[in-house]
């Protein structure tokens, strides 16, 4: 989670004057980070309780707000801050960015541009490792937002019907982008839906990392054990704006200094002892400072490499 | 060498791509029963219902999944059933499928075969008609291939799961029947053309049914003098410019003709292309920008066919 919140922390401040939006001007000098910048912060323990639960082999998809996630399964801070940053040593070669981080050596499948859309990719990928007949599972992080969306009811659905081992978690920040969720979903909410269509889960605190661990866990030992999908709901808030240059100016003063006071990183130190909880911030924070290092001297790709990897199949027919 | 229906020869390559590689599966509703065009016809009974994967309705969830099979490392074969409902998929095809090797940095690719009927088919009307092979061809990653006999859709079809590129592959809803010649060992690689007839006065290019219009036309041009070469493009993206512009530069004349809609038609590219390159007289045929109806006048309202073919033929004077 230490990890986790520096590397927001780190990449939004690098972010600023990135992007023109949400009133929000860009700025003249160039910045390191460009582009749309979704942060995690505040909801650091639903990918830490939910990764610490996951081995090397077992997969995750991810969603645009997925830092958290790519850091939490084992992706290297290093190769991450130099994609944000665009260059040619990131974890995609400076081609994805923020939104598209993947990291297949550690099973991590890919953040994703479009909402919901990780969710048809993971049940493919947990599909694929049934019919390989490999013991792996597939963890599916997606936000609030996304059970408004389609591929939710089919992705569960084909989950549920061919018994996939995947443990769908919907990381509840409770924002989609600057419209409350609640306002904008009808009947019992996210965990209720899952039942609707058959799959079972629990819900939990999602500020509370313990909490997270052992809901899932739980639910992780009943899908290795070929019960079928599961499905998380954690309950976080989104601290930050929708994108790193939104103030979030729309929002209650005073809803965000009640989550500021449920700050996940808090709730943990509380059960640390002082000297631990220093010297696990100064770790992550000497670690980040060594990828900022990193990135600002990595080379960026050469422009050739826009070429490469679109297909083989017609390789060399750019204009016609 | 066998005779076979164009979709028994889709049905043939697929068993013997599944012989061969494991990794291959096929995924869509229906496919267990063989499709409701045959062209899947006894492939669950041969390699079991975990090879060949019956779905729900969830056209944009068939896809996804394909991706996500595909980047764990399988090599799937998706039913959309027609080309009008893999509307339903576009973001799992254009988003992810056509993109996910380039954004990923080459750390996976989405190698997979997306068979998607196109075309006019006994009064299906407006939703089960339409020729979008264009939509396929602008979007960087994909390979389009559009198949217009038995041996080339047997062919095609191998080449295609073959490739390791996501493929839009388009086969023609009113060619499934058509019975010819196939032969196994008959290789076709993605972005050859071929030369069906040989002209000197003009070049025709088609695709998928229209080039049997095509040929019907060549053959009535011929009777009146006009010497017509019939080129089967055969693969859109990418497609034949040796083969088309070597026959435009002794003809000197280009009709592209194809069913889909003329407006922003594919066939509109590659008489640019010929124009840019060879500065000849080019012109194009299609459906006109209407929806396609259900009786017959209607749907044939839609229909690039013989006679129009002559006619724009003609036209050259």
């Amino acid at each position: 989670m230490a990890r986790i919140r520096a590397f927001e922390n780190a990449a939004e401040e690098a972010s600023r004057g990135g992007v023109s939006a949400f009133g929000a001007a860009a700025a003249a000098a160039e910045v390191r980070v460009r582009g749309p910048l979704h942060l995690s912060t505040g909801q650091e323990a639903v990918a830490a309780g939910v990764c610490a639960n996951l081995a090397p082999t077992d997969l995750l998809t991810s969603t645009h707000r997925g830092h958290g996630h790519s850091i939490a399964k084992g992706a290297s801070l290093e190769r991450m801050m130099c994609e944000l940053f665009g260059r040619a040593n990131g974890t995609n070669r400076g081609k994805g960015g923020s939104m598209h981080i993947a990291d297949f050596s550690v099973g991590m499948l890919g953040a994703n541009g479009v909402v919901a859309a990780g969710i048809a990719i993971a049940v493919g990928a947990a599909h694929a490792l049934r019919l390989r007949g490999e013991r792996a599972v597939v963890a599916c992080f997606f936000g609030d937002g996304a059970v408004n969306r389609g591929p939710f009811l089919e992705g569960l659905n084909w989950a549920a019907i061919h018994r996939l081992p995947v443990l769908f978690v919907c990381e509840d920040n409770r924002w989609s982008a600057t419209t409350p969720t609640a306002a904008m979903t009808a009947g019992e909410g996210a965990l209720a839906r899952a039942r609707g269509i058959g799959v079972d889960g629990l819900a939990v605190d999602g500020n509370d990392v313990f909490a997270v661990d052992a809901a899932a866990a739980a639910l992780l030992s009943e899908v290795r054990a070929g019960g079928g999908p599961r499905f998380l709901h954690a309950v976080t808030y989104r601290i930050k704006g929708h994108v790193s240059v939104d103030a979030a100016a729309y929002r209650d003063g005073k809803e965000v200094a009640r989550a500021l006071e449920n700050d996940p990183l808090a709730l943990a130190a509380a059960r640390l002892g002082e000297t631990e909880v220093r010297r696990i911030l100064d770790e992550a924070q000497a670690e980040v400072q060594r990828a900022l290092q990193v990135a600002a001297a990595a080379p960026w790709p050469d422009r050739a490499s826009a070429y490469a990897d679109v297909q083989d199949t017609g390789a060399g027919r750019w204009l016609g | 060498m066998a005779r076979l229906s164009y979709a028994e020869a889709a049905c043939a390559a697929l068993e013997r791509a599944m012989r061969d590689d494991a990794r291959v599966v096929v995924l869509g509703e229906d496919v267990g029963r063989g499709g409701i065009f045959g062209q899947y016809r006894g492939l669950q009974e041969r390699f079991g219902a975990g090879r060949v994967i019956d779905t729900p309705i969830s056209e944009a969830t068939i896809m996804g999944a394909a991706v996500g099979m595909a980047l764990a490392g399988l090599v799937p074969v998706v039913e959309m059933r027609v080309v009008d409902f893999a509307l339903c998929a576009m973001d799992e095809i254009v988003n992810q499928a056509a993109k996910a090797r380039f954004m990923l940095g080459g750390q996976a690719r989405a190698g997979l075969v997306a068979r998607m009927p196109i075309g006019l088919w006994s009064g299906s009307a407006a939703q089960h008609s339409q020729s979008l092979e264009a939509w396929f061809a602008h979007v960087p990653g994909l390979a389009v291939v559009a198949p217009a006999t038995p041996q080339d859709n047997y062919a095609l079809l191998a080449a295609a799961i073959a490739c390791g590129d996501p493929v839009a592959y388009l086969e023609h809803k009113e060619l499934w029947s058509l019975a010819g010649e196939v032969a196994e060992d008959a290789a076709v690689p993605l972005g050859r053309a071929a030369v069906l007839r040989e002209g000197g006065d003009l070049t025709l290019v088609a695709w998928s049914r229209t080039v049997h219009a095509a040929l019907e036309a060549a053959a009535q041009a011929q009777r009146r003098g006009i010497g017509v070469e019939v080129i089967d493009l055969r693969t859109l993206w990418p497609w034949d410019r040796d083969t088309v512009l070597a026959s435009c530069a002794r003809t000197g004349r280009l009709l592209v003709a194809h069913e889909a809609v003329r407006v922003g038609g594919f066939g509109a590219e590659i008489a640019a292309e010929v124009a840019e390159t060879l500065g000849i007289r080019v012109k194009r045929l299609g459906s006109p920008r209407i929806p396609v109806g259900y009786a017959k006048p209607l749907e044939d309202e839609a229909r690039v066919d013989a006679a129009r073919l002559l006619a724009a033929i003609e036209s050259f004077g």
